[in-house]
């Protein structure tokens, strides 16, 4: 498909040799330990996807051992919001307005195929992944994953946490979308990530 | 006939052998006698009667739809007091009228009956809307006018209810729309983002108020004495 990375994209560099004071690093490891094992997740459940979600929080498989016990159903207290589903157009800016109802620092899953890139929903009404609305930093691949999955996103959030650093300018900036369009990223990186792919190549934009 | 005994109708109306899908023949099935009265009632509406697995199918006039469904509903020989399905139908041939649908049942009798209007293509897709005779179709209809765009007269508020109300690209369910819609993604994206879901659902049209007149004795007796609603 050949996707490249849009004009404005920023890249942290980080130089081992250069490495900031011995307490700073201290007290990153302190706050990104902390933040790391208290996650609350936002849960954002539309479809089957939220059915192994509330398998993955129950006794079974134990969220709680993770330090996300706490289910927060308002965002102003969540730190994780993970869309478990699909996501029809029309739920496109509550999705917006949720993530931008939480707090900084907060990080986002998207959870299983429909959510990451609108899986078998190549239709009219289902947004092509929740990346085209709102940043996301895992994606959970399966339709839909076993909790053992999700678990394994959530565990691959922690190492990101834990790696963040308070140096690193910009990590911890809200994302400001484009005033007229109300989009974040260029609408032609949209177009190509929405292309058809697969046996679906036939159905074509053009009406009769 | 006692008013709970089941109505059966085909080949195997008797006691001994139930009515299951197997024993119930494709088309040789007798119909409904809703079908015969309203033969007699409206003998010029009633286009063609088929019968299908043992359900009944009666093609209408379409401009007598409403007459025919409230006598329907009213007339104390049929008393069809529930509306279970309002949608549509577009074939792929383009001479082949787009078909709307009215599935009936009438609790008393235990009686189904489908009710088909045809609308030819090219023309303004316009029928009477049934809302006053049964509540439920309010959001039957307005589906089938989002999914269709097949008009409703009468009908007190018809606008989109599965798609946003700005929604601009066309009526889905129609075989000319394309399957990925007619706009690009980023356009899709960018009219969904600039719908404001709170336009039309103020949190003033979501209060009982308006509708306390309408709230069981017991409710509204509770809700005087001051008990909340749960807002």
């Amino acid at each position: 498909m050949g996707l490249t990375a849009p004009a404005e994209h920023r890249t942290v560099s980080y130089i081992p040799e250069s490495q900031e004071g011995w307490a700073l690093t201290r007290l990153d490891f302190l706050v990104n330990w902390a933040r790391a094992n208290s996650l609350w997740p936002m849960p954002f459940g539309t479809a089957c996807c939220a059915i192994e979600f509330m398998a993955t929080a129950a006794s079974d498989f134990d969220l709680a051992r993770f330090g996300m016990e706490r289910m927060s159903f308002s965002p102003r207290q969540a730190d994780v919001l993970i869309c478990a589903g699909r996501v029809p157009f029309k739920l496109a800016p509550i999705i917006r307005r949720i993530w931008q109802q939480m707090p900084q620092p907060k990080w986002c899953i998207s959870m299983g195929a429909c959510a990451s890139t609108g899986g078998m929903f190549d239709n009219y009404a289902v947004v092509q992944g929740i990346d085209t609305i709102i940043p996301v930093d895992v994606y959970v691949p399966g339709c839909p994953p076993r909790p053992e999955g999700l678990i394994y996103g959530i565990r691959m959030l922690q190492e990101k946490v834990k790696n963040e650093r308070a140096a690193d300018k910009g990590t911890r900036d809200e994302m400001e979308p484009d005033p007229s369009s109300q989009l974040y990223i260029p609408p032609s990186v949209i177009d190509e990530l929405g292309e058809p792919f697969g046996n679906s190549v036939n159905q074509t934009r053009s009406a009769q | 006939m006692s008013r709970f005994e089941v109505v059966r109708t085909g080949a195997s109306a008797s006691d001994s052998i139930p009515v299951t899908q197997k024993n119930v023949s494709h088309r040789k099935e007798p119909p409904n006698p809703s079908a015969a009265a309203l033969q007699r009632q409206f003998s010029s509406a009633i286009k063609r009667v088929e019968v299908i697995w043992g359900e009944t199918v009666i093609y209408v006039d379409a401009a007598s739809v409403k007459q025919i469904i409230r006598w329907l509903h009213d007339d104390q020989s049929q008393r069809y007091d529930f509306l279970s399905d309002v949608t549509a139908v577009e074939y792929r041939d383009a001479e082949v009228p787009i078909e709307v649908v009215w599935h009936l049942r009438s609790l008393p009798f235990r009686r189904f009956l489908r009710i088909k209007a045809q609308l030819p293509k090219g023309t303004s897709l316009e029928i009477d809307s049934v809302y006053d005779i049964y509540r439920s179709a309010d959001w039957l209809e307005r589906e089938c006018y989002d999914m269709f765009g097949i008009r409703f007269n009468g009908h007190p508020d018809l606008r989109r209810l599965l798609m946003w109300e700005s929604y601009k690209e066309g009526y889905p369910l129609r075989k000319d729309f394309p399957l990925r819609g007619r706009f690009s993604r980023s356009e899709q994206l960018r009219q969904a983002l600039a719908q404001n879901p709170e336009a039309r659902y103020s949190m003033e049209e979501l209060t009982i108020a308006d509708a306390f007149a309408e709230l069981p004795e017991d409710m509204r007796q509770r809700l005087n004495k001051g008990e909340r609603t749960g807002e």
